[in-house]
Formats: C-alpha cells, structure tokens, sequence
C-alpha cells in the first residue's frame, strides 16, 4: 500500500530525466527485445512457412520466409498418411495419451507420497524422503537400461504401460508437494482431528482443494516433459502402433536426399499444437500456482 | 455440559519434561482459565485434554467417562485455535458445519445448527463468504461458531484473542464470557494475559513449570497468592518483593530496608531469625513523610495514575503506583500499610498465614 503513495516521487524522478537520454534508452531495449523476439521466433516462423510450400521448393535449398500455396495439401497430408506410413494424427494421439498419463499418473502418485511424507509419523519417514529425494540427482539415462530390461521381461515392450510406467514416478514434484504440504499450518491438521475427520477424508476435503493450483502448474510442466520425452520411447516403442510424434519426426528424417521437408514441417507444426494448448488453456490456473498461495 | 477431571497428568517430550503432576477438577459450567509465562506447560494440558497430545500418565476425564485413550473426535469436545485454523476454502457456513457434516448429521440438521449459531454470533449474513474475506473479528467469531455448533461438552480455547488487535480484545473477551454464560457450557480456556484471566474465569490455574502453582477464584488469587510467582505474575505493576527476617515471636519482619513492622493479621509460624520474603502491591504503597525514602529513577504519568521507579537505601528495587498525579523526580518517602503485606517464605516462596 505504501508503494503506491510513493509513485508520486517517481513520476517525478522520470520527468526530470532529459527527454534525449530517455529516448536513447528506449531505443536499445526495444532493439535488445527486437533482437530477442527475432532469436525466438524466427526458426517457428521458418517452420510454419515451410510446411505451406511444396517439397521441391525447400528441396531446392530455399528458405521461404512468406506463406506458399501448398498447406492445406500438406496438412492434409501429414494428418492422413505422414511420410513413413504412420498417420501423423495417430502420433498425435498416442503422444497425447502418453503426456496425459504421464503428467496424471506423476501428480497422483507424488501428491499421495508427499501427503505421507509430511502428515504422518512412521518409522523410517526420513529415510523414504532422502530416498525420493536422491533420485532427483539421478538422470532417466543412468537407469535406462535396468529399466529396459524391467519393462522388457514384463512383456511391456511398445505398449502404453510399457512406455508410461516407468517415467510415471517424480521426485520433484513430490518434493514440490511436500513444500507445499509444509506451509499448510498444523492447526488445520488438528482442527480436522477435532472435526473427527480422518486421514482420507482430510486428503480430499482440505488438502485436495488446497492443492488445486499447485497441480494445475505442475500438470502443464509435466505435461510438456511428457511430451517431449525423446529417449524412452526411442527404445521402447518401435512399432507403428504406439509411436510418438517426436519419434515418428525423427524417423521422417531419413536421408538429405529424400526427406519430404515440407511435410516434417507441417509435423513439426502440428506437434506444437497440444502444448500450447495445455499451455493456454491452463495458464490462469498455472500463473496463480507458482505465484500464490490460498491462504 | 460436563464436568472434567485431571488427574495425576505428566507428559515430557524425551527428556524434556513439560508436566510434573497436574490435577484438576472442573465443575459443571464453570469457566477455567489456564494462565501462565509461555513455556509453562499451559498450552500442552490443553491439547492433553483436547486429546491431541497424549499424557504420559495421569487420566482425563469428561463427565464421568475415562476419555484418555480416545480420539479428540470420540471425545464430544471442541476447541478454537489461536489462529482460528479456518479451512480457507470453505465459505464461513461450510467450515461451521464441516464437524457435522463428518459425523453424518443430516442436512437439514446441520443447517439449522448453522443458522443458529450464526445468529448467535450475529454472522448471518456472512455466511457465504470465504474466511480470506473476513476481519480479525468475524475469524474469530467463526471459529467460535464451528465449536458451538457441535453442541460439545467442553469447549477449550487455545489463546484465542492474541491475534486480535488491544480493543478488539476487550471486545471479544467480554462476547466470549457472554456466550459462555448464556450456553452454560464447561470451558477451559488458555492464555498468557493476565487480565484475560481475570476477567474471564470462574477459577483461575495459574500454571508455573509444569505446576500449576495455585487454582482459585480470581479474587483470591490477587489477595492471598499462594507463591511468590503467582504474586508476581498477576497484578500490573507486579508486585513488589523485599527482604526480612522473622522477629518478635513471629509477630513482627525486620526489613533488610531498615523497619520493622508489626504482621496486622497475627503471627507467622518459624524460628525467629528466618528469612521471608514480604511483597507488597504498588498500589497499596503510601506516600508518608515518615516513611522510607525512595529515590525515584523513573516515573511514567499514565493520567489516571502514576507509576514511579525508584531504589530504596538497601538497593532494592520498588514500584509504586499513585493515582492521580505524582512527583516527576527526586526522593519520596513511602510507608508500606502492615495490613496489606504478603509474607512468603524466602526459600520456596511458599506463602505464610498467620497461625489461627
């Protein structure tokens, strides 16, 4: 509140500031922020030009920078036939189905471990909760192949399961949960004791909803790491039935000669949609789950 | 509407022990106020009898039945936290009806005990709001609201007005003893402010290191304390203490200060020679130019009174507190009127009556 009786003396400050030297400030963040529009955006403009021309053009070495005449062909395309005989809608929604599970499946499970790790006295609490914790240190490549070979003696390999269980586990978001678990005073714990509700009944009743943003915010970022998980599926799904869309790119690429660009591009595209999706459509939630707290 | 009953309660947390041995018996209706210094113990008798704590022995019982072993929720009780512990995302209905709501009360049920209290508490119109939304003071209201909705036995309030603002307080204390009055529902109620427990219990239990040092009526407590802690705890200033020894036959205390003055209410039992400590209120000291010299060192004018600092000769400390206005600075000579002297046993502090 005091802040804003203090803008006066600001406003002030900024019309003491000769006209000239302000304008030349302006100048260089506008160049600075111009310059860094054009690092970000350029290569997602190249893309998205390219998948509206025909193959030949970017064949020939060309990087057209204004729209073609070929998109709705190339679209169509794409979604339909891809360029290695998976359907490039069918990548789309086995990506969906493994993002989704994935961001799911790691909320459900760190949010119920973070509960018992914080809200409940058992032997061995520290212990679980370094345990989670030191495999935060641990990259997915270090157990990749115990893991492999785990989900290849189950039967799992290129199945759903197969290509979701073992990434479904997440120490930071259960770390996250736990720090927010945290700030939840002990009072509602002992409130909720005295209202005679038990364990289950207070995860759902008060901790849930209390909980609402923070898993918003971590389902966008799981589903994006969801998403773009490359490796894992790599190995583990190599039939057309369960290809990911970041998969099935990469195999569009084959050799120089006989890539169809414009179609990896409409791909490329495409593959964007659903994070940005998530991203939009959640972002209100997203926004108040790494700023605030109901509190 | 119950009685409680303490017995024998000790708790220690590993090595550290909190309680050494409470016993408490509270009548049917009646208001009890738990004060003492922060660390005293206080708080954990409370959560003992609120069965978030168990005692390490010693027995809890709430009229008649031995709860020690069961959960709070089992024990028909409610409690209202310091800081309200308001769930914020329920609107101020919801959070009063939640205890209800678990016990599987129905609908229409939990809805006129809702209302009810609401009412009580003049919250009705702000029953759809969410906590977040409120001032200090509905908070608190609520929170009373969510433990008088339960229809308990016993009601136990864990400092509930020191986060309230100084006038709030007042307000809030005197609603508090009100509602409690017209329930008529057995309280415990915990605090560290001394006039809060003036003014709110029936029987006080001032609590001192896991003891609780005296139990009795507030009056009582302030005219005949039973220790020099509880003398120095309650009354504002606190009281003034000095030292002397038994003389006369136990008639008589020969201050450290210089006179002797004669006991107005007849002998203390004790060799001749003993140490005592004698305490006097600050309002009970007289200005008298026959009398001991002070010398003042501070002096803080509070309009209706006046309460001076000073050293005596012997270099013991004293306050003394005047009404009306009073001298800015130098020497005043003040006596101590016999008929309001305290005497204490220097060692152990225990109170000394005159023998009958």
């Amino acid at each position: 509140m005091s802040t804003t009786e203090a803008t006066p003396g600001l406003a002030l400050a900024e019309e003491a500031a000769p006209p000239e030297r302000r304008a030349g400030a302006d100048w260089v963040a506008h160049a600075v922020l111009i310059l860094g529009v054009v690092l970000f955006a350029l290569p997602l403009w190249i893309v998205l030009m390219g998948s509206t021309h025909d193959a030949a053009t970017i064949g020939r070495g060309e990087t057209p920078l204004l729209p073609g005449s070929e998109a709705a062909a190339n679209y169509a395309a794409a979604w339909s036939r891809g360029t290695t005989g998976v359907p490039v809608g069918r990548m789309l929604w086995n990506s969906t189905v493994m993002a989704f599970c994935i961001a799911a499946g790691k909320i459900a499970i760190s949010i119920l471990s973070a509960y018992a790790v914080v809200f409940f006295r058992f032997p061995g609490r520290r212990l679980a909760f370094w345990a989670i914790f030191l495999t935060l240190m641990l990259p997915v490549e270090v157990r990749i192949f115990p893991t492999f070979k785990v989900v290849s003696d189950l039967g799992l390999v290129n199945t759903f399961p197969g290509l979701i269980i073992p990434i479904v586990a997440s120490a930071t978001a259960t770390l996250l949960f736990r720090q927010f678990f945290l700030t939840i005073p002990d009072e509602f714990v002992e409130a909720a004791k005295m209202d005679g509700a038990g364990p289950l009944r207070f995860f759902r009743d008060v901790v849930l909803p209390l909980s609402r943003t923070n898993i918003a915010a971590l389902f966008v970022i799981l589903f994006v790491y969801g998403w773009n998980q490359y490796l894992w599926p790599l190995l583990v799904a190599t039939s057309d039935e369960v290809e990911t869309v970041v998969i099935g790119m990469v195999k569009m690429i084959g050799s120089e000669s006989n890539t169809d660009w414009s179609l990896v591009m409409t791909t490329c595209v495409l593959a964007l949609l659903p994070p940005v999706a998530v991203v939009l459509l959640m972002q209100r939630w997203f926004v108040k789950g790494l700023t605030e707290t109901e509190k | 509407m119950a009685t409680l009953e303490l017995s024998g309660i000790r708790k220690s947390f590993g090595p550290v022990g909190v309680l050494h041995g409470v016993d408490l018996s509270v009548a049917d209706g009646e208001m009890i106020v738990i004060v003492g210094a922060s660390g005293c113990g206080k708080s954990t008798l409370l959560r003992i009898v609120a069965g978030l704590e168990t005692p390490s022995t010693g027995r809890v019982r709430i009229a008649g039945r031995d709860v020690t072993a069961l959960e709070p929720a089992d024990r028909d009780i409610a409690m209202v936290f310091q800081n309200y512990a308001l769930y914020p995302h329920m609107s101020v209905a919801q959070n009063m009806g939640y205890g209800l709501k678990i016990r599987g009360l129905p609908r229409a049920e939990i809805d006129r005990r809702v209302r009810e209290a609401a009412e009580l508490l003049a919250l009705g119109p702000l029953l759809d709001r969410r906590p977040r939304q409120l001032s200090g003071g509905q908070r608190q209201r609520v929170a009373m609201g969510r433990a008088i909705v339960r229809e308990p036995k016993l009601f136990l309030f864990d400092e509930p007005l020191s986060n309230l603002d100084a006038k709030l307080r007042v307000q809030m204390r005197a609603e508090i003893r009100r509602l409690q009055r017209r329930l008529g529902v057995t309280s415990l109620f915990v605090t560290h402010d001394q006039v809060e427990a003036m003014t709110l219990g029936d029987r006080l239990v001032v609590m001192h290191q896991g003891h609780a040092a005296q139990v009795a009526t507030p009056m009582e407590i302030f005219e005949r304390p039973a220790d020099t802690y509880v003398a120095g705890f309650i009354g504002s200033p606190a009281m003034n203490f000095l030292a002397g020894t038994l003389v006369e036959g136990g008639h008589a205390v020969a201050l450290q200060a210089g006179p002797v003055l004669r006991f107005a209410d007849g002998p203390r039992p004790g060799p001749e020679e003993m140490p005592l400590t004698i305490g006097i209120r600050p309002e009970h000291l007289r200005p008298d130019p026959g009398g001991l010299p002070l010398a003042l060192d501070l002096v803080e004018p509070l309009g209706s009174e006046t309460v001076l600092h000073g050293r005596l000769p012997d270099g013991e400390a004293l306050v003394v507190k005047l009404s009306g206005p009073g001298p800015r600075e130098g020497v005043l000579p003040v006596s101590l009127p016999p008929a309001a002297l305290h005497v204490f046993a220097a060692e152990g502090g225990k109170r000394l009556d005159p023998v009958a």
